[in-house]
């Protein structure tokens, strides 16, 4: 049954879950009661329109993310939801200086990887987990950084749990996408929603400057008005409409690996009027497939000798390269206990409690509590194999039980987060559905947050697992000044 | 994506042209001569579909499988707007994007006797909208110019292939000097929009010879040959003063032939050496042109 007018909050309920609108029961939250308020003024049906123009509004703009079918490339747009996910002042302030702390972390312990090693000699982390990662980078030893920020944009995931914690589940330091959904999302609601959209709400639309002045900051030492590029894996890659968003929204060339060259160790591009110099180069391509001479032979996306430029100083790439060994899922597990040794600080956003395959309490904790535990390849990335020990068949434990044992050290598991839910709009009325968040912080010589983040939630009942190649969609994220 | 869009909007004015004629005839000739003008009447063969106004829209309009329909051309022009985006502004890539999702969306049902007139005017005014658009909101830097190079170069051939199977066939029939018949005329003018304007010079008559003057030399009609050269070598000259580009120099000489070899003969005489000659050259010269742009500027 769908309610003419907007009492179609009052009949919602969370089911037992934490809501991003209401609180708890006992807990109310009060930051939304004016959203609360206009939301309730609009009909059901009238929310439904809106969100269709929304939509359609997106689909033409072309904000779309790529997928591809046995013969044909589809165009699709995140789904989005145009009931919005609130954070109060305070809230945000944690997660803000939480998220600062995290990079911090991250950064002293890459530079500290890549030279001393203290705390790999200190035992904080396991040596082997670090150097025998595939993502740690030996051609990066010794090397010094601008700045001495390696993880210039950092995506962190968090979810908050039933108490209304807020928990980080992973820290993604290498090249995370998203942001220009989160800006998109914003202007989408502005227009479709100008009776809603608060004047009190932090804004979002200055991200591509600031990534541009980071980006500034990090250029090579005696460059004045830096080249800065944003370098692409081209059309047919799934996130190409981020990657053109924010070269214009930095107003700086987008390319690809056939555009640039190296000369004499240095970086140029191809132009009409020959090559000019490039000193920042903004990649979306992964270590891998940077440098054919260095790292996949067979890459065609990359620059031949391009690491050779970038170890001479003469260009800085973002994110740096080895970045990947830090946001490693079982190096996750290290983070409180990194933040303590390099900052000596308590982390602000604590991680879910993680247990890690590879050593050999966790592997017993694991395989003794299955049922209850997520458990998650360590190497993956887009939610794929990961598997939900609750909601698994007795099939699907078995065949994890023995990939685990297999491979121990492939493996970490975390206690079932009863994520937060947010009211969401579907097909049969207004129901609770699983959220994350994951905000972006971007570093130069110091680190900004963006305020608010990516909100991405499981459309499917009950699900928690919210990314987009996943059938995840999208939120609207408020930060309340 | 301007060679695509402008591509698509003669295809679609010449579809116009011919329903017209068609209706006016009641016959089947008329959508033989477009196949003609395309050279496609083998490619349309290979449909299996008798000549008929249903079947050779389908064909240029949502055939799939022919390369040359207006949907595959304006999903090229999609695809180029793409990987474009960086430079292009969002109003230009979202009009693109819409008119591509509206011409995919189409079934047979819209290509039907009645729908037609309608549906060309849309497919005329979507591509007239880009035009639109891009020059209201086109950043005029280095891409703005070959924009405009390839916009002129596909107008310019376009308008000889018209000239050159319309007056393949009616040249056979015809004296240089003999009226047109009533129902050509109007036809070959209307299809390069040109009609009103041809009259504004010529008040009376509507002779072979002087819809060629007009079509080929005329340099204040915009789909004339004369005026497309012009046009380029106006853009060709700026792009290189402006941004200090040394390349463009034999393409320039090139079109400096062309406008010669135009300027020298009177429509009269281009008649009398051979049309087809004449508009074959030209459309080599184009090539030629479009081939060295693409060497001195983009090294390849």
């Amino acid at each position: 049954m769908s309610p003419a007018t907007g009492d179609w909050l009052t009949g919602y309920d969370a089911g037992g879950y934490y809501c991003e609108l209401f609180g708890r029961a006992n807990a109310p939250a009060t930051h939304t009661q004016p959203l609360r308020e206009r939301l309730g003024r609009i009909p059901v049906d009238e929310l439904r329109r809106r969100a269709r123009n929304a939509e359609n509004e997106l689909f033409n703009l072309g904000v779309t993310f790529t997928v591809y079918s046995e013969k044909d490339v589809i165009d699709r747009i995140l789904p989005f939801d145009v009931i919005p996910r609130v954070l109060s002042a305070a809230e945000w302030k944690q997660i803000e200086t939480g998220v600062v702390q995290r990079v911090a972390a991250l950064n002293l312990f890459l530079h500290d990887v890549y030279h001393e090693q203290h705390a790999l000699k200190d035992g904080v982390v396991p040596r082997a987990l670090v150097l025998g990662n595939g993502n740690y980078r030996p051609e990066m030893v010794g090397f010094d950084v601008p700045c001495g920020t390696y993880v210039h944009i950092c995506g962190t995931d968090i979810v908050r749990d039933d108490a209304g914690r807020f928990l980080v589940l992973e820290d993604n330091g290498r090249t995370p996408s998203g942001v220009s959904y989160v800006v998109e999302n914003r202007r989408i609601m502005q227009r479709a929603f100008p009776d809603i959209v608060d004047v009190f709400i932090r804004p979002v639309e200055d991200y591509g400057l600031r990534l541009g002045h980071a980006m500034a900051e990090i250029a090579p030492a005696g460059v004045d008005s830096p080249q800065i590029v944003l370098l692409s894996a081209g059309a047919y890659n799934s996130a190409y409409f981020e990657h053109v968003f924010l070269a214009r929204e930095m107003g700086v060339p987008l390319v690809e690996g056939g555009d640039l060259v190296i000369e004499n160790d240095r970086v140029f591009m191809k132009t009409t009027a020959g090559l000019a110099p490039v000193h920042v180069i903004y990649r979306r391509i992964n270590d891998d497939f940077i440098d054919p001479e260095v790292f996949r032979p067979d890459s065609l996306l990359g620059i031949p000798g391009l690491m050779r430029a970038y170890r001479k100083g003469n260009v800085s790439l973002a994110n740096a390269i080895g970045t990947g060994v830090a946001d490693d899922k079982a190096v996750y597990a290290y983070l409180p206990r990194l933040i303590r040794y390099y900052l000596d600080q308590d982390a602000i956003l604590p991680n879910v409690e993680t247990h890690i395959c590879g050593e050999a309490d966790g592997l017993a904790y694991t395989l003794d509590h299955l049922d209850d535990l997520v458990v998650k390849p360590v190497g993956e990335s887009g939610g794929y194999g990961i598997i939900v020990g609750p909601r698994a068949s007795a099939a699907e434990r078995a065949e994890m039980r023995a990939r685990v044992r297999a491979d121990p050290a492939n493996y970490i598991s975390q206690p079932m987060v009863r994520l937060s839910v947010c009211p969401t709009l579907m097909d049969e009325g207004v129901r609770p559905r699983h959220v994350d968040l994951r905000p972006f912080a971007v570093t130069g010589r110091s680190t900004w947050v963006l305020p608010g983040g990516l909100s991405r939630v499981a459309l499917r009942q009950g699900s928690l697992i919210v990314n987009s190649s996943q059938g995840g969609g999208s939120k609207d994220t408020w930060v309340i000044v | 994506m301007a060679r695509y869009v402008e591509r698509a909007e003669n295809l679609a004015r010449i579809l116009d042209v011919t329903h017209g004629a068609a209706r006016r005839h009641n016959s089947t000739q008329d959508w033989a001569a477009i196949l003609e003008i395309n050279s496609d009447l083998e490619r349309f063969a290979k449909t299996g579909r008798a000549i008929d106004g249903e079947a050779v829209v389908h064909f240029y309009v949502l055939d799939t499988a022919n390369s040359t329909s207006i949907l595959n051309t304006v999903t090229s022009a999609r695809e180029n707007a793409r990987t474009l985006r960086p430079f292009i502004s969002t109003e230009m890539w979202s009009q693109l994007n819409i008119f591509y999702n509206w011409l995919r969306a189409l079934s047979p049902q819209d290509l039907t006797l009645s729908e037609r007139p309608r549906l060309f005017t849309s497919i005329k005014a979507n591509c007239q909208t880009h035009t639109g658009i891009t020059e209201g909101t086109f950043f005029r830097d280095q891409g703005w110019y070959f924009y405009q190079l390839g916009r002129y170069i596909e107008r310019a051939d376009q308008t000889t292939r018209l000239l050159d199977v319309k007056f393949h066939r009616l040249a056979a029939a015809a004296s240089p000097a003999s009226p047109l018949e009533a129902g050509e005329e109007a036809a070959l003018l209307r299809s390069a929009a040109g009609y009103h304007a041809f009259r504004r010079v010529h008040p009376r008559g509507l002779m072979l010879v002087d819809v060629v003057g007009f079509l080929l030399l005329h340099n204040a009609f915009p789909r004339s040959v004369h005026y497309c050269i012009n046009e380029l070598d106006r853009f060709l000259h700026e792009l290189r003063q402006r941004h200090v580009l040394r390349g463009g120099a034999e393409a320039l000489e090139r079109l400096d032939e062309i406008r010669v070899a135009l300027l020298v003969q009177s429509p009269q005489g281009i008649l009398q050496s051979g049309l087809h000659d004449i508009v074959d050259w030209i459309q080599g010269q184009l090539i030629d042109i479009t081939d060295l742009l693409t060497r001195d500027f983009f090294g390849r």
